[in-house]
């Protein structure tokens, strides 16, 4: 790269008495003084979360109530400070959502240990954990801030579901022993 | 009682009365210097786009209707508890300090600062008294003896430390004083030059150098601010203000950049609240000083005095009280305004390096001060040669 050099000009007796230059900054601050703050006052005022925010990961559910976790583990593995863990668990056969198979029994995110860096939310086959707007977040003791399955589902609620995954595939499997006894 | 009754017994308690003077001055200045870091911490805040203090409040104040609340939003609360907090934080006394000369430091550096109150004017009463708890004819040649003591302050604190940095801070400080004293004092000479008129009593006085900027009082037409007719004395005088208050860009035996905290490093609670009201009140002090000698203490301007005092002395008892309220409402505006001078220039200059500090001070100011000196002294002598 190529190096140019500036010629430092002397100063001239003006700038060196310093005045001119204090005038100046003087006047900058006075401007300052003048501009409206730019404080935003947090508790009262709340900062815009943009789109695509990594905020606390919580699990969500589908508009029909059922948990979307399946307990594949995924999330658990990729997880890079081991925040996560799962205790896989059977869906009872009488279940409205037998179907699946599978949801987790216990699911525990560490907020100790989670780094906020989304991977879960990246590598989840079924849209089940998402890192939501919740950026503020606050427990009187360790065990307060390992979040267990219900506040998960707590924090997460709702979000819409596009695919219906597994009641298509149930459907489709219905139709497919139907076609079958033909 | 009538008002013989009550003047007979002011006159027979003069010295409870100039208690009474004393414990209001103080307690007013010291109010100053709270209402400083107050002023301090919002200058500050404007300056940065910020807001500064605005919710700190207590329950009994927050519950005096609109008054509360709104001084809560202002942060006016927030001096109090910054006070308070001082107040009732640990007091530790690190093992290693000189403790006698550690406890005497905070009072050291704050003693002077009261002791010159006494003897700074600030008004005048009808009959041409001056409003000072004491009349010295020496007049600012003793508060700057007494002031400069402030250094004691620091310098003891310094070497009672017995670390390093609060040591260096306390050497600076003092190199410091040393080398602004002279250009201060050389400055403000040909003021009293300007002030020393047959028939002034005693042109040290700071009385008689306000009242020389005043038509009314001087009989001088015309009569100016003397920062009009010294301006070079008066830059001088401002910059070495600046430098005995250890104030922004002069703030060399604090520079927390490099020397921790300076001088109070080792000082915490209040023996460090100390520290930080002597500091204010230095520079409640110093603005005081600039006003009284450059820009015209408690008068108006020096033509609307007479007019005002025209117009006044229409009702004769009240008008001349009513020209001492107002002047001291004149003085304290001016104060204030150099205040917030100070604390403009502390939140937009970066502080002087140490020996940046020496070069102005020895190289720029003291002889420029001397030039100044010399100029005046023969402008004077020629004018009184005609
Ligand atoms: S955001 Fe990252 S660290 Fe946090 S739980 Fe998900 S994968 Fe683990
Ligand atoms: S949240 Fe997603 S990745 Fe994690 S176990 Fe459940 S389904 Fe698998």
């Amino acid at each position: 790269m190529a190096v140019k050099v500036i010629e430092q000009k002397p100063l001239t007796i003006l700038e060196r008495t310093y005045l001119p230059q204090i005038v100046g900054g003087l006047k900058i601050t006075a401007r300052n003084m003048l501009k409206p703050s730019v404080t935003l006052q947090y508790p009262d005022e709340r900062p815009v979360i943009p789109a695509g925010y990594r905020g606390v990961p919580v699990l969500v559910k589908d508009p029909h109530g059922r948990e979307k976790c399946v307990s594949c583990q995924l999330c658990e593995f990729v997880c890079p400070p081991k925040a996560i863990r799962i205790t896989p668990g059977e869906i009872a056969a009488d279940s409205p959502n037998a179907h699946v198979e599978k949801a987790p029994k216990e699911f525990e995110i560490n907020m100790l240990r989670c780094i906020y860096c989304g991977l879960c939310q990246e590598v989840c086959p079924e849209e089940a954990i998402w890192l939501q707007n919740n950026y503020s977040l606050a427990g009187f003791s360790r065990e307060q801030l390992v979040h267990n399955k219900a506040r998960l589902y707590e924090l997460g609620g709702t979000l819409p579901d596009s695919h219906y995954k597994w009641d298509k595939k149930k459907a489709d499997a219905e139709a497919a022993e139907h076609e079958g006894h033909h | 009682m009538n008002r013989t009754a009550i003047t007979e017994f002011l006159a027979q308690n003069e010295l409870l009365l100039r208690a009474v003077g004393a414990i209001a001055i103080m307690s007013v200045v010291l109010g100053m210097a709270n209402l400083c870091v107050w002023l301090e911490r919002k200058v500050s805040a404007w300056i940065q786009g910020r807001v500064g203090p605005n919710r700190t409040n207590t329950p009994l104040i927050a519950w005096i209707p609109v008054v509360g609340p709104l001084l809560g939003k202002l942060g006016l609360v927030q001096a109090a508890a910054d006070g308070g907090k001082l107040l009732f934080k640990e007091d530790p006394v690190p093992g290693h300090v000189n403790k006698p000369y550690y406890y005497l430091a905070p009072v050291c550096a704050l003693a002077p600062a009261l002791v010159v109150l006494v003897m700074l004017p600030f008004g005048m009463l009808p009959g041409g008294t001056p409003l000072t708890l004491c009349h010295v004819d020496t007049g600012f040649l003793f508060m700057f003896a007494v002031s400069s003591l402030g250094v004691y302050g620091i310098t003891l604190a310094g070497w009672a430390a017995n670390s390093k940095y609060p040591f260096l801070g306390a050497v600076r400080g003092a190199a410091q004083l040393i080398s602004y004293e002279l250009a201060l004092g050389l400055s403000i000479i040909p003021v009293v030059l300007a002030t020393a008129a047959p028939g002034v009593e005693s042109p040290l006085n700071l009385t008689a150098i306000v009242l020389n900027q005043s038509e009314v009082a001087s009989g001088m037409v015309p009569a100016m601010w003397h920062i009009i007719s010294h301006p070079l004395s008066a830059l001088i005088f401002l910059v070495a203000i600046f430098a005995e208050t250890n104030r922004h860009p002069f703030d060399m035996p604090e520079s927390e950049t490099d020397l921790v905290g300076g001088f109070h490093t080792e000082y915490g609670s209040f023996k460090f609240g100390l520290f930080f009201v002597a500091e204010y009140g230095h520079m409640v002090i110093g603005s005081a000083l600039f006003t009284l000698f450059f820009l015209g203490g408690w008068s108006l301007s020096p033509v609307a005095d007479a007019k005002l005092m025209e117009l006044l002395s229409l009702n004769t008892l009240f008008g001349g009280y009513a020209l001492t309220v107002l002047g001291l409402g004149v003085f304290l505006a001016k104060l204030a305004s150099l205040i917030f001078f100070f604390m403009w220039v502390r939140w937009t200059l970066p502080r002087f390096r140490y020996d940046q500090v020496m070069d102005i001070g020895w190289r720029k100011l003291l002889p420029l001060a001397i030039a100044n000196l010399i100029f005046y002294v023969v402008f004077y002598g020629v004018k009184a040669g005609h």
